[in-house]
């Protein structure tokens, strides 16, 4: 492989309960994770809640400093995929198969960026999910995500 | 009106190393492959592609703008991207299409692509809200 690899799959104990934690500490070594530097802040049974911070480079809006709109699509699409594997409580191979965001209000300049996704339904093919994007304060989100993410096997 | 360049790309864009490649007709942002946009080993992160769906967008609206001696500001109020294709360890292309381009709102509908541009990796659809600039009273 020409790139750096996360490997997601060897870097967790055979038999141990999914970490979202350690898995997002090797994620967010690598690829578009580590360029964004997403922090782990929490996890329920079915919700894992990570945070980027602000950066002059991820603006969209150089007036404004609204950061671009696929930072905050980054984060909640790595935020959703581990709530799925947190509930299921392994990892499964997957892949984004839609995600829609609904901007509730800009994310002020300067201001960190929290997303929580949560898995609300799983199959044996497909995890739903939703979940959500606020400053530090949940109960004010600026964000609103849903989406959906197909299990593909041994094709990873 | 002058065509949408690299240089009026904002950051975020130029952080990940995309360029306008075509600014006869309508603006197609590339994006070469590069750990930085890397997702599972080999792909493209999804967030990345989004990006690159959201610049090709951004620069399709702001065209068709220009086109109508418009400099209104826009402000986006959703997206909903379908990921159609895993992304290759390749340059990748987009182009957005402004399907409806209204007074107060903007539908525009970004694909990306790698090899062939009829076989898209992503396809997102976006509404943008267009801020009328201020009459005097």
């Amino acid at each position: 492989m020409a790139f750096g690899k996360p490997d997601i799959g060897s870097s967790i104990p055979r038999n141990a309960k999914f970490d979202p934690e350690l898995v997002n500490r090797v994620m967010g070594q690598f690829g578009h994770g580590g360029f964004l530097g997403m922090d782990f802040i929490g996890h329920g049974d079915d919700w894992v809640e990570l945070a980027i911070n602000w950066r002059e480079d991820l603006v969209a809006d150089t007036e404004t400093g609204v950061l671009a709109s696929a930072v905050v699509i980054s984060l909640m699409d790595n935020a959703t995929s581990m709530a799925i594997w947190t509930k299921l409580g392994e990892f499964r191979p997957q892949v984004t198969m839609d995600l829609r965001i609904d901007y509730l209000r800009p994310s002020p300049s300067g201001a960190r960026v929290f997303g929580r996704g949560i898995c609300y339904h799983l199959t044996h093919s497909i995890g739903f999910v939703r979940g959500f994007a606020h400053n530090g304060n949940p109960d004010d989100p600026l964000a609103h995500a849903s989406g959906t993410f197909i299990r593909v096997g041994d094709r990873v | 009106m002058r065509d949408i360049r690299t240089s009026d790309l904002p950051p975020y864009a130029l952080a990940l190393d995309m360029t306008v490649t075509e600014t006869d007709g309508r603006p197609v942002i590339a994006m070469p492959f590069a750990d930085k946009v890397q997702g599972r080993p080999g792909f493209l992160h999804g967030g990345a592609i989004s990006g690159l769906l959201e610049m090709a967008a951004v620069a399709a609206i702001h065209q068709a703008l220009r086109a109508k001696g418009s400099d209104s500001a826009i402000k986006q109020v959703n997206v909903t991207i379908d990921f159609m294709r895993g992304g290759t360890g390749q340059q990748t292309f987009a182009v957005g299409e402004v399907t409806r381009l209204g007074r107060t709102m903007a539908n525009v509908e970004a694909r990306a692509w790698q090899e062939d541009p009829d076989k898209p990796i992503a396809i997102g659809n976006m509404h943008y809200l267009i801020r009328q600039p201020r009459t005097p009273d």
